[in-house]
């Protein structure tokens, strides 16, 4: 499956919904909505990564060059994913530590508000 | 021994084809369903690296992928069905029972490795943040953190860069030694 992208804005928050496959080739779509809805001053962002179904190092790519944009604004940009086979390249490649990833969109809104 | 082979241009649009082949392939051979995720994973790290390599240094290449299932099936006239596959091969994946993935292109390895291929990362790939992404790159990692992904995949795997390219092999053990199919069809018989 192809790379599906939506965002809406949720609490302050933008929401990133990931649908598809993120790989070489489809990553530099989501790239390009992550600058985009930087640089028109969306600071806080999570991705939606529920019905992502295939995610490899490009990906990760992308959105650690997200995470590197937020934060030079002093923003956030945190996950949402329960998918085992998704968060597993996370837990291989030590990004569990980097970004926050959270069971949903609430709890990710919630956990940056009380900070 | 059963051997897919599959060729296909530098672009990003095929990685995606050789991930479906390989998985389709490793599932015939009789990979555990636990593995299929990794093989998927690992096959399309290995051919990312190879098309942005391709891309940067030979773009008119083609990449080789070599899809080999050492339990294949057996010639006709065998008389050990559930037997011992041939001897075959050279790579640490060799033997029965396993399932190898050969990637290889043509880039020259010392032009695309920006550290030495020793990729135990103590801190993970967050010791890559600061690594500028490359001109041309999506990615904000470095390109070989693919290949610390593919070691964090595959039960074996070995990766020999040369001047002339680099070849990457991965291998899985198969689930009973062999095709499911196979095995389903002695057990009916």
């Amino acid at each position: 499956m192809d790379l599906k992208l939506d965002h809406h804005t949720e609490d302050d928050t933008e929401i990133v919904v990931v649908e598809g496959e993120i790989d070489v080739y489809t990553a530099p779509r989501l790239r390009e909505l992550l600058i985009d809805l930087v640089n028109k001053g969306n600071f806080h962002l999570v991705v939606n990564m529920e019905k992502v179904e295939f995610l490899d190092s490009t990906g990760l790519g992308v959105l650690v060059g997200g995470l590197k944009r937020v934060r030079a604004h002093d923003g956030t940009l945190d996950l949402v994913c329960t998918q085992e086979r998704i968060l597993k390249i996370f837990r291989i490649t030590g990004l569990t530590k980097v970004f926050g990833i959270y069971g949903s969109v609430q709890e990710a809104i919630d956990k940056r508000k009380s900070k | 021994m059963a051997i897919v082979q599959l060729t296909i241009s530098a672009l990003p649009a095929h990685v995606r084809t050789a991930r479906l082949m390989a998985t389709a392939v490793a599932r015939r051979a009789g990979i555990a369903e636990s593995a299929l995720d990794e093989v998927r994973l690992a096959v399309g790290e290995a051919c990312s690296r190879a098309v942005e390599a391709h891309r940067a240094h030979c773009p008119d290449q083609p990449i080789q992928l070599e899809l080999i299932d050492s339990a294949g099936p057996l010639p006709a006239t065998s008389s050990h069905p559930g037997g011992v596959a041939p001897e075959w091969g050279s790579g640490n994946g060799d033997g029965p029972g396993r399932f190898e993935v050969v990637v290889s292109d043509r880039a020259p390895a010392k032009e695309t490795a920006d550290f030495p291929l020793d990729y135990h990362v103590p801190d993970g790939v967050s010791a890559f943040l600061g690594v500028p992404t490359p001109a041309g790159g999506v990615s904000g990692l470095s390109p070989d953190v693919g290949l610390a992904v593919i070691i964090g995949l595959a039960d074996e795997v070995s990766i020999e860069p040369h001047d002339d390219g680099t070849v990457v092999r991965m291998s899985w053990p198969l689930e009973h030694g062999g095709p499911v199919s196979r095995d389903s069809v002695q057990s009916t018989g």
